[in-house]
């Protein structure tokens, strides 16, 4: 692999860019590998990275059936926090934020990493009470997070509208070290990384049966050719259902569109992360000066990728009360991603019922700020065939036992 | 927008006018029953790329809850149904299988 550095800007600078190379390679699907990873995602590359990096698991194919990265880690809102209020959630999404920290220098690979500073607001006496308790939890957890005031909100970003009709910001959770990061270069950067470890990357490969033996897993049949494996891991998100139905399980989720929307590029105006979950929608400014929206997920089954209209509408309503500044920009583009929801809004990294198969999954709409701790995770869940302290709590069994990790009721939000 | 047709009063409701609630013709289990069948009826979801049963609610018409086929990889509604039926109606199937031949049929 060639490095990234400045040192190779100047030299190609010389010799017109001729000399870059492919990032990863592009080889056929071997006969047999130790762990398939099925979903080339970030966190399938990451749980890939992981194996390989801590664990020295290198014989691993990652299969993809569209391309890399095209799935939820191209279409989300690219935002970064750790700010939970549940034990087992706090570890591994904050995990997951300090390995952003340096995931530019892990990677060789500039993921644009920018812990601009996070706020979540709060717009009732309810949601305010519930953002300090949050931030007392963050403190035994030791995540950094402050409750600040509206005067302070009001500092750190000068459009908002602390005295709307409905719903006035009384204050909100501040975390100082959350942000965003570029997504598409989180999945380039891992599957360079994993290239450069010798796995093999197929896309256009998608995963048609499960073959199992015995109450094993042996392999999997795939639009390319079978290929046999000892270990399984499926980490395919919004398709999680699909697959798991080849294994021969059901999962608790449920797969929802959930879509974002960019506006066109403006001046500075936010260099903050504000997220409204009284009135669903949070808004950040990308590096290009396009604001980028998200909202809530519609509240039926579907795979399309396409979501419903009168969400989008929400979405812009509540960021006009809470901006009115914004009321007159053009909206670009608009997408959406088909995220897994579990009931208690918390993600699967679990054994299933079928043997050296793991599943990882739920992570609904907040998979994109888990993507290094959840690849963390899950590689030593592959690898050693139990859950680490990391993802003990969020086995399958949970379900069963009622040991919820109720996000959903710390949150208020999809998140 | 999602365009379904109440079975009760008829009106051809947008989704905004609709509230969903899930997969339907669950099974029900309640007290007595084992741990696996409670937690399957309590979570585990077929969640179908393709053909769906859902329950949904005229929120904002009649109010009454009725069923929908519908297909959740294209939005192709296949038809709705009045909820007093513990599988789908013949007439629901024969609709499903003249669009889709390679269903795989209910459950």
């Amino acid at each position: 692999m060639r490095r990234y550095s400045v040192f190779a800007v100047a030299r190609e600078a010389l010799r017109h860019h001729e000399g870059w190379g492919r990032a990863w390679a592009a080889p056929e699907p071997k006969k047999k590998y130790d762990v398939i990873v099925v979903g080339a995602g970030g966190h399938g590359l990451a749980t890939a990275y992981y194996l390989g990096r801590n664990f020295g698991i290198r014989n691993v194919a990652i299969l993809e059936k569209g391309w890399l990265g095209g799935g939820n880690t191209g279409r989300n809102t690219t935002i970064i926090r750790s700010n939970y209020l549940q034990d087992p959630s706090a570890a591994i999404y904050e995990k997951s934020r300090s390995l952003y920290e340096t995931l530019s220098q892990d990677l060789n690979m500039n993921v644009m990493f920018s812990p601009r500073g996070l706020l979540m607001l709060a717009q009732t006496e309810h949601e305010a009470r519930g953002y300090k308790r949050t931030v007392h939890a963050n403190a035994l957890q030791g995540v950094q997070t402050e409750y600040i005031d509206a005067a302070r909100v009001k500092q750190l970003v000068p459009i908002i509208n602390i005295a709307g009709p409905r719903y006035p910001v009384l204050g909100a959770l501040y975390q100082p070290r959350g942000g965003t990061a570029r997504h598409d270069a989180v999945a380039w950067g891992y599957a360079r990384a994993c290239s450069d470890m010798g796995m093999d990357i197929v896309q256009n490969c998608e995963v048609t049966a499960v073959r199992s033996a015995g109450g094993k897993v042996v392999g999997v049949e795939t639009t390319r050719g079978a290929i046999d494996c000892d270990k399984l891991a499926m980490v395919v998100a919004g398709n999680a259902s699909v697959l798991a139905e080849m294994a021969g399980f059901r999962l608790p989720i449920e797969s929802l569109a959930l879509q974002a929307l960019v506006s066109e590029p403006v001046k500075p105006v936010i260099d903050v992360v504000v997220m409204a979950n009284t009135v669903h929608g949070y808004i950040s400014q990308s590096d290009k000066g396009d604001l980028v929206i998200g909202g809530g997920t519609d509240g039926y089954n579907n795979y399309t990728q396409r979501g419903s209209w009168h969400h989008i509408e929400e979405t812009i309503r509540a960021l006009v009360e809470t901006f009115p500044i914004l009321s007159r920009l053009k909206m670009m583009r608009q997408w959406g991603g088909i995220v897994d929801m579990t009931g208690d809004r918390s993600p699967i990294l679990s054994t299933t019922p079928l043997g050296n198969c793991f599943v990882n999954c739920g992570w609904g709409t907040g998979g994109f700020k888990s993507i290094p701790g959840s690849g963390w995770a899950m590689a030593e869940l592959v690898a050693k065939g139990t859950p680490g302290p990391l993802a003990a709590e969020f086995g399958l069994n949970r379900f069963r036992e009622g040991r919820f990790i109720d996000e959903s009721v710390a949150a208020g939000v999809a998140h | 927008m999602l365009t379904l047709t109440c079975p009760y009063c008829g009106v051809a409701a947008e989704e905004t006018e609709l509230a969903p609630g899930g997969e339907a013709h669950l099974k029900r289990f309640g007290p007595g029953a084992s741990d696996e069948d409670f937690e399957g009826y309590l979570f585990a979801r077929k969640n179908p790329k393709g053909v769906h049963f859902e329950r949904w609610r005229h929120a904002y018409g009649c109010g009454k809850w009725f069923l929908a086929a519908r297909c959740t990889a294209t939005l192709e509604v296949f038809g709705t149904y009045p909820a007093q039926v513990s599988e789908p109606p013949p007439d629901i199937i024969a609709a499903i299988k003249a669009k889709r031949p390679d269903w795989k049929g209910y459950p």
